[in-house]
């Protein structure tokens, strides 16, 4: 909270004791001395505030907004939906602030509150700690507007009119609401002690009340913000109101492929192996997407891990590429700017060059099938008839830009069996991970769960597939086998803690402090450069490729410029100096270079590249810009007692000059006695 | 030259400005004889608040900076040393006004012989009375700002206090207490000067002791009732002494009231 400051003359700071001597103020420039300064004793501000941010696309804003001095509302504690009554109509306190357990956070409930919104002040939703039995807030029918079947291409597909796809979905993170929406961890101590609603009656001031900030910059849509983006920046103070959504996609393929070589490659064929990164949730940053993104990827980097020694001993005829995009959730980012650089000769391959895709979608029902069975042999793949149109993934922006044979695998026929589709509650117990009780993070890092060796007998089954539609030699299909042992410890760092230790030795030192707790999956804001790409993306990268590429024994200097030798080339490889592991006789750890065909490529909508802000056909999604978010917790007072306080100042003014007036003229006659003396002293 | 005495500031900056001064132009001038003595009344009274205002603070930076040394020097985790050292801050503090005060009275005196010596007047051209009521404005008003703006600044804005169990009447009677204080500063002026003047010594020994115990009557707060009570019965009598030290009395104050002064006036031949 901001100190109390007065700057006079030389001096700094004024905290003021609490009428301790009023004539005496310490000086103090500094915090640590114990100083009540009065706002402490105001304000009480609420730690670890998750917001509800404001998107736009190119014709609709969706999320929430506050007003720009942040919304004040008396607290209320919502215990169920018929209690939705006082703060909408009958509380005699207006604007409340409501404060919602997350089994009431409801799309029935919010949109009641949306429509008496003059009388509310905002939304809080208490962070739960168990998952509900179903909650999704995404709509029923992801990305429908911008993937392959449309109103001209297999219309009675298109729009979910023969599969809805996510039945649960509630459409919350697609609504806009006026006032802000936080989730925290709340306590309610301040609640019962003033705002109770005894027996219907009002409760009495000073009632507890709520302040949240969360002010969005950009309004409409997003042309109309990147216009303001632009017109903004010729003035004196350029501040932009919002930024596209984006990041980086990673790829890696099993021959290397020459960077500086663009556009269509003669006579070569590639067998490309996709799956999605990013997830997102109703409020900002904490989605984890563990069914919906990370069981998919995670079976692909463990892949790929399998096919690295095999590749080397019997490499298939067609080149195997694997790619990893980023922001799929938000009308596919990642791939359609794959296609669309595919398609402008901006990669290093082109639509042409694609032999087949197969893409993993949500595989965790995969998990389950394989549990039922005792000796966890082979499980078994089924096809949909053709009536059942593709899933929400990256092949139908593919299939948009050019007819290519692929699969998509996954673990529902026709709705997702995710009960948690792009929510705060896609977590590891989605996923039953679970690890036996008392274990320490390493030990639960190596411990290899059911969910693990499940997601390995898959990720060994689609090697083999893509082996053998690479046109690989059929008797080294048996060898091709995927490490469990990779696959928990994968699963353990994007779903329970990402700073562990095999983690720390596949990044480089300069990035130790990347990985944070707990991982976020949300794509975020598009950066330029790789070097600012997400945490996530990086880590895949260095994941892939450590799990792809070779070891060698270049030092730091020559990893940093291989170009000197002449084995090694930075247009055909990248060069890679991690931490390494600690061996386990405990000596020092030992970095090296990893030389691995392993690439970043942006992943930013072709929209913002090509000015169409308006497009229909790519991703427009952008998020606003704000200054800063925070929540504050307090007391007011009624308004009579502040009209009083002000009518007791006025009554004071003006009888203070009236005496004065009174003084001043009748000064000669009042203060007569002492002149005459006065006069004749001096 | 104002006196900001603040009543409420829980949404409303609101100062009720009681201009005890608006009307000291007018009563700034008794009879010259030259008028360019007259045209420089404004700014010697102007000049004497101000300066005054500046001894204040320079008795304020001097009190803090020893406090802040005892607090550097002491042992920060102990309560009891830490409200004992308050306690001798707060004393310390009045000492040092006071000083500053006398000091300051010492020099208008000099400065006054001084001008008289320069100008042909045989009058001073400033009364002593008012050279103390000037002065114990300008420090009142130094006072009533350091008190009352810090208070200020974060009383603007939605919350009012109480959230941690404090009385929801902390702005209230701050604002009292701080009009309370101005007036007791420009009452005690008074009463100084006209003390020095006397070598009356046990009034400047009344005068420091009422000072030292209005500040301490403010260690009883959270009690209000128990600061604000005492404090202001305290201005009421010392109200009443430097309004028979500046002049005034029961019989001025009759005539007046009954509007009798004009006649007053005409039977002394006082112009007004």
């Amino acid at each position: 909270m901001k100190d109390n400051c007065i700057c006079v003359l030389m001096v700094c700071c004024v905290c003021n004791t609490p009428l301790h001597g009023l004539d005496f103020f310490v000086f103090l420039c500094f915090s640590d001395v114990n100083s009540n300064s009065v706002a402490q004793k105001i304000y009480v501000e609420v730690n670890n505030t998750v917001p509800c941010v404001r998107l736009l696309n190119a014709t609709h804003q969706i999320g929430c907004q506050s007003s720009i001095s942040g919304d004040t509302g008396v607290i209320h504690v919502l215990e169920s939906e018929a209690d939705l009554e006082w703060p909408l109509t009958k509380g005699p306190n207006p604007p409340y602030m409501i404060l919602l357990e997350s089994h009431l956070f409801t799309r029935s409930i919010m949109m009641k509150i949306k429509k008496e919104s003059s009388r509310i002040a905002g939304v809080t939703v208490v962070v739960p700690n168990t998952s509900p039995s179903e909650f999704s807030p995404h709509t029923t029918c992801p990305n429908e507007n911008t993937g392959v079947y449309s109103d001209t291409y297999g219309p009675h597909l298109a729009h979910c009119n023969t599969t809805v796809w996510n039945p649960l979905g509630n459409g919350l993170s697609y609504e806009e609401f006026d006032f802000p929406v936080f989730s925290l961890k709340e306590d309610k101590q301040c609640y019962y002690d003033h705002n109770r609603v005894v027996n219907g009656s009002a409760p009495q001031y000073p009632l507890c009340a709520m302040q949240l900030f969360s002010h969005m910059f950009a309004v409409t849509d997003t042309a109309t913000c990147m216009r303001r983006n632009d017109v903004i920046n010729f003035s004196i103070n350029p501040e932009m109101v919002c930024d596209p959504l984006g990041d980086f996609n990673v790829w890696g393929s099993i021959r290397p492929y020459n960077r500086s070589q663009l556009g269509h490659r003669d006579n070569e064929s590639v067998v490309m192996a996709a799956a999605r990164l990013d997830s997102r949730a109703f409020f900002w940053d904490v989605s984890t997407g563990a069914e919906g993104s990370i069981s998919g990827f995670v079976t692909l980097l463990a892949a790929a891990h399998a096919l690295r020694d095999v590749t080397q001993v019997a490499p298939p005829t067609h080149n195997i590429l694997f790619a990893f995009f980023q922001g799929e959730a938000f009308d596919y980012i990642g791939s359609s700017r794959m296609v669309y650089d595919m398609q402008n000769g901006k990669f290093v391959i082109d639509l042409d060059n694609v032999h087949s895709l197969l893409e993993i979608g949500q595989v965790k029902r995969l998990v389950d099938n394989f549990q039922s069975s005792a000796t966890g042999a082979n499980f078994s793949l089924v096809e949909p008839g053709v009536s059942q149109p593709l899933p929400p993934s990256s092949l139908q922006r593919f299939l948009r830009a050019q007819n290519i044979p692929g699969i998509v695998l996954a673990d529902h026929r026709a709705a997702f069996n995710n009960k948690y589709y792009e929510s705060y509650y896609d977590n590891a117990d989605n996923l039953n991970l679970r690890y036996p009780p008392n274990m320490t993070a390493e030990e639960q890092l190596e411990f290899l769960t059911d969910t693990a060796m499940a997601l390995t007998e898959v990720a060994t089954v689609v090697a083999r597939a893509l082996y053998k539609q690479a046109g690989g030699d059929g008797t080294q299909v048996d060898n091709i086998k995927a490490d469990s042992k990779t696959v928990t410890q994968m699963l353990f760092g994007f779903l329970v803690q990402a700073n562990n230790s095999w983690f720390q030795a596949l990044i480089p030192p300069e990035l130790k402090d990347m990985l944070s707790d707990p991982p976020d999956f949300y794509v975020g804001v598009a950066s330029s450069s790789p070097a600012k790409a997400k945490p996530l993306t990086r880590l895949v990268q260095f994941l892939l490729a450590n799990l792809t590429g070779t070891a060698t024994n270049l030092t730091q200097d020559q990893c940093q410029k291989p170009d000197d030798l002449p084995d090694e080339s930075v247009q055909m490889y990248s060069y890679l100096w991690v931490q390494g592991t600690v061996p386990h006789n405990g000596t020092e750890k030992g970095p090296f270079c990893v030389r691995a065909s392993v690439r970043l490529s942006q992943a930013l909508s072709p929209a913002f590249d090509l000015g169409e802000y308006a497009s229909r056909n790519y991703s427009t999604w952008t998020e606003s810009r704000w200054k800063f978010i925070k929540a504050r917790i307090f007391l007011v007072a009624s308004r009579d007692l502040e009209m009083l306080t002000l009518g007791v100042g006025v009554a004071v003014l003006f009888s203070s000059l009236l005496v004065t007036y009174f003084i001043s003229t009748k000064a000669d006659v009042l203060f007569s006695s002492a002149r005459e003396p006065a006069s004749a002293a001096y | 030259m104002r006196v900001l005495s603040c009543s409420d500031a829980d949404m409303y900056e609101q100062c009720s400005v009681s201009p005890f001064a608006i009307g000291f132009s007018t009563v700034a001038s008794p009879p010259r004889r030259k008028d360019s003595i007259k045209v420089m009344h404004p700014p010697t009274s102007n000049t004497t608040t101000f300066n005054w205002a500046f001894f204040w603070l320079c008795s304020l930076l001097l009190s803090s900076l020893v406090w802040f040394i005892t607090v550097q020097i002491s042992n920060k985790d102990s309560s009891s040393q830490q409200k004992g050292l308050l306690i001798f801050g707060v004393v310390l503090s009045v000492l040092l006004q006071e000083t500053f005060r006398f000091g300051y009275y010492k020099l208008l005196k000099k400065a006054n012989e001084g001008l008289l010596m320069l100008s042909s007047e045989e009058t001073m051209p400033i009364s002593i009375q008012q050279l103390a009521y000037v002065s114990g404005l300008g420090f009142g008003f130094m006072s009533g700002a350091f008190s009352v703006v810090n208070i200020l600044a974060d009383s603007v804005g939605p919350g009012t206090i109480g959230i941690h169990g404090d009385s929801q009447h902390y702005f209230l009677s701050s604002a009292f207490m701080t009009m309370a204080i101005i007036l007791l500063h420009m009452f005690w002026g008074v009463v100084f000067f006209d003390a020095c003047e006397k070598q009356l010594w046990w009034s400047l020994a009344v005068v420091v002791s009422s000072h030292l115990l209005v500040s301490c009557l403010t260690f009883q707060n959270p009690q209000y009732v128990g600061s604000l009570v005492p404090t202001y019965i305290i201005m009421f009598l010392m109200g009443l002494w430097a309004f028979v030290c500046a002049g005034g009395s029961l019989r001025n104050l009759k005539f007046c009231l009954t509007c009798k002064d004009k006649d007053f006036l005409l039977a002394h031949h006082r112009p007004r």
